[in-house]
């Protein structure tokens, strides 16, 4: 048995994300999947469940949606949005109930999580949506998603999520091309304010500043070769990208550094205007780094605990049932 | 958010800003478990081994447009393939290099490179030859100005003939030297440099799916429609990723393709069939 949401409202920029498609780079297809990975962890876990589950991915867009004739349970991840419910927590939404979600002040991304997943038809063993690839829609007004009814999961839980330091600089590390850049030129990438600019998409992420470009002065003939997500490109006019999950597989330009990968999902999350910076590293300390973060991810759901609620903060408080029946007297829930 | 102008995906020979230096003719490596960069001496260090971010690793066999680069790099990821060193999670092939990823979690990127540089260093991969599975395929194309508007000015600007152009690109099979840009796309090449023409400077707006377009003595197929700079010279029915198919990517790198040319209208009664027409056999 199957169920549906409806989603009746939604802007730009919503798409259905998953861990994506490791192992197609071959076929022409980067791995896509959402462009937090973290954040789509958290809201599985909140959920008790896999990685694999489909999420929809809001990029800074706001998104109205319904539940049918079945309840859902959804967990909220990644840029907190505007509503009436609590985010980094589980919920219940009985049925024939309204969710709307409107862009927030922090992040880019977010994620609405539904207990077992959404369930649309995979492709290549996923169902992410990976426009410049080819796969997929973006979401619309009007569509249906489907999810299963009868998955498990307990609403009320609440995550202390990660609240990284957004001021520090992002950590990055040589790439194959970094020498092409003069020292001078890679000490002034070190030194420089970048902020990320509005038009960066689930391909690249732009990066602005206020100084001149940067410009790799060894052999320019790039042959072209096969790029990663956290690669930042230096295009012809000397603009930073730090390409994202939907990158293309090969690229001609000079890369002068890769993000490392326990810095991007707070790379991806910051919003224009806000400051990033650069911080060369060694790769011994990078390593180091991707594997206590991978730890801390593992132990991540003991940071779950069920969500105490304030009756001040209850919108609809005279709607619950308070003074019936009699109860054993622990604590919720 | 817009979309950002698409970002050229194959550049074979970029121009240097007017009045930049060629500063540095060293070639330069990285350090294992440092940031430094150390100058090497050799003028040709290939097969050279870079890592790329903390997972990847990049094995360049050269650093043009090169068949016998393109021939070690296929054979050289076949070989990965067959017999994956220790934490290997994934292999792509480029023009002339091959990407091998890892999880590092559980592997120390820097074993993976010893051990990259230690299968480098176990064969003549120039000499190895392309593998022994690889498949010569005809696939129809028709070379018509009716559904190839840039035939006749790429044959212009080459100084011959339509004709003698769509003669000499299916008198000869070309090597698909590597799958990219989008699911399944192959170029192909290396066309003679008698046909070598650059990129167009502005943007062809729209090609169909199946469109056979050309520029840097390459050609590709298009797998979905979308803008080029490259010039569009055929028109193929044959779809290079087929979703929901048992091999949903035909074209494999080092597979061959030789041009069946045939008239615009079988190309339109092709269209149903998402093989276009196409046959294969093995290449020998």
């Amino acid at each position: 048995m199957t169920a549906h949401l409806t989603i009746t409202k939604v802007g730009p920029g919503a798409t259905l994300q998953d861990q994506g498609r490791p192992g197609q780079l071959a076929n022409g297809v980067s791995r896509g999947g959402a462009a937090d990975p973290l954040a789509l962890l958290e809201g599985a876990l909140l959920l008790g469940q896999d990685t694999a589950a489909a999420a929809i991915e809001l990029a800074t867009t706001p998104i109205t949606l319904h539940t049918r004739q079945h309840p859902a349970i959804i967990a909220l991840s990644g840029a907190p949005m505007r509503s009436d419910l609590a985010w980094n927590a589980t919920h219940i939404l009985p049925a024939e109930t309204q969710v709307s979600l409107h862009p927030g002040r922090e992040g880019i991304y977010s994620y609405l999580h539904i207990a077992g997943g959404f369930l649309t038809d995979p492709i290549l063993g996923s169902r992410a949506t990976h426009l410049k690839a080819g796969l997929g829609q973006p979401l619309q007004s009007g569509d249906y998603l489907r999810y299963d009814p009868k998955a498990k999961a307990t609403a009320d839980l609440v995550l202390k999520a990660t609240t990284p330091d957004q001021t520090a600089p992002i950590r990055i590390l040589p790439s194959v091309q970094t020498a092409l850049f003069a020292e001078a030129e890679r000490a002034r990438f070190e030194a420089a304010t970048f902020t990320p600019d509005p038009r960066s998409t689930r391909s690249a992420l732009r990066l602005s500043h206020d100084d001149k470009g940067f410009e790799a002065s060894g052999q320019l003939d790039i042959l072209s070769e096969a790029t990663l997500p956290g690669d930042i490109q230096i295009t012809g006019d000397g603009t930073a990208y730090v390409l994202m999950p939907d990158c293309q597989t090969t690229g001609g330009y000079p890369r002068i550094a890769a993000v490392i990968p326990s810095d991007l999902p707070r790379l991806v999350q910051t919003p224009p205007g806000a400051p990033v910076t650069f911080r060369f590293i060694s790769r011994a300390e990078a390593l180091s780094l991707h594997r206590a973060e991978m730890t801390r991810r593992k132990a991540l759901s003991k940071q779950i605990s069920p969500r105490l609620r304030d009756p001040r903060d209850i919108a609809d408080l005279l709607s619950y049932q308070l003074i019936s029946g009699i109860t054993a007297g622990r604590e919720e829930p | 958010m817009a979309n950002l102008p698409a970002l050229p995906t194959l550049t074979l020979i970029r121009r240097r800003p007017e009045g930049s230096v060629l500063a540095r003719q060293s070639r330069w490596s990285f350090t294992r478990g440092s940031a430094i960069l150390k100058p090497m001496t050799q003028a040709t260090d290939f097969p050279r081994i870079a890592p790329l971010g903390l997972e990847g690793v990049l094995v360049s066999f050269a650093d043009r447009l090169d068949l016998a680069a393109n021939s070690a790099a296929i054979a050289f990821r076949a070989a990965l393939v067959s017999d994956p060193p220790d934490g290997v999670t994934e292999t792509s092939v480029s023009l002339a290099s091959v990407l091998v990823c890892c999880d590092a979690t559980a592997t120390d990127p820097d074993d993976l490179i010893e051990a990259l540089h230690r299968r480098a260093q176990s064969a003549d991969w120039y000499a190895k030859g392309l593998p022994k599975e690889r498949k010569l395929w005809y696939i129809p194309a028709a070379f018509d100005p009716e559904v190839a508007p840039q035939l006749i000015e790429f044959a212009s600007l080459l100084g011959i003939s339509p004709a003698e152009l769509t003669a000499r690109i299916t008198a000869a099979p070309l090597r698909v030297l590597t799958i990219g840009f989008a699911p399944g796309q192959p170029y192909l090449g290396a066309l003679p440099e008698r046909l070598n023409l650059p990129r167009q400077t502005d943007l062809t707006p729209k090609v169909p799916a199946g469109a056979l377009v050309c520029a840097v003595r390459q050609i590709t197929l298009f797998t979905a429609p979308g803008p080029t700079g490259w010039r569009h010279i055929g028109q193929t029915a044959f779809r290079n990723f087929q979703p929901g198919s048992a091999t949903p990517f035909p074209l494999t790198a080092g597979d061959e393709i030789r041009w069946r040319p045939v008239s615009t209208s079988e190309i339109k009664t092709l269209a149903e069939d998402p093989m276009g027409g196409a046959t294969h056999e093995p290449a020998l």
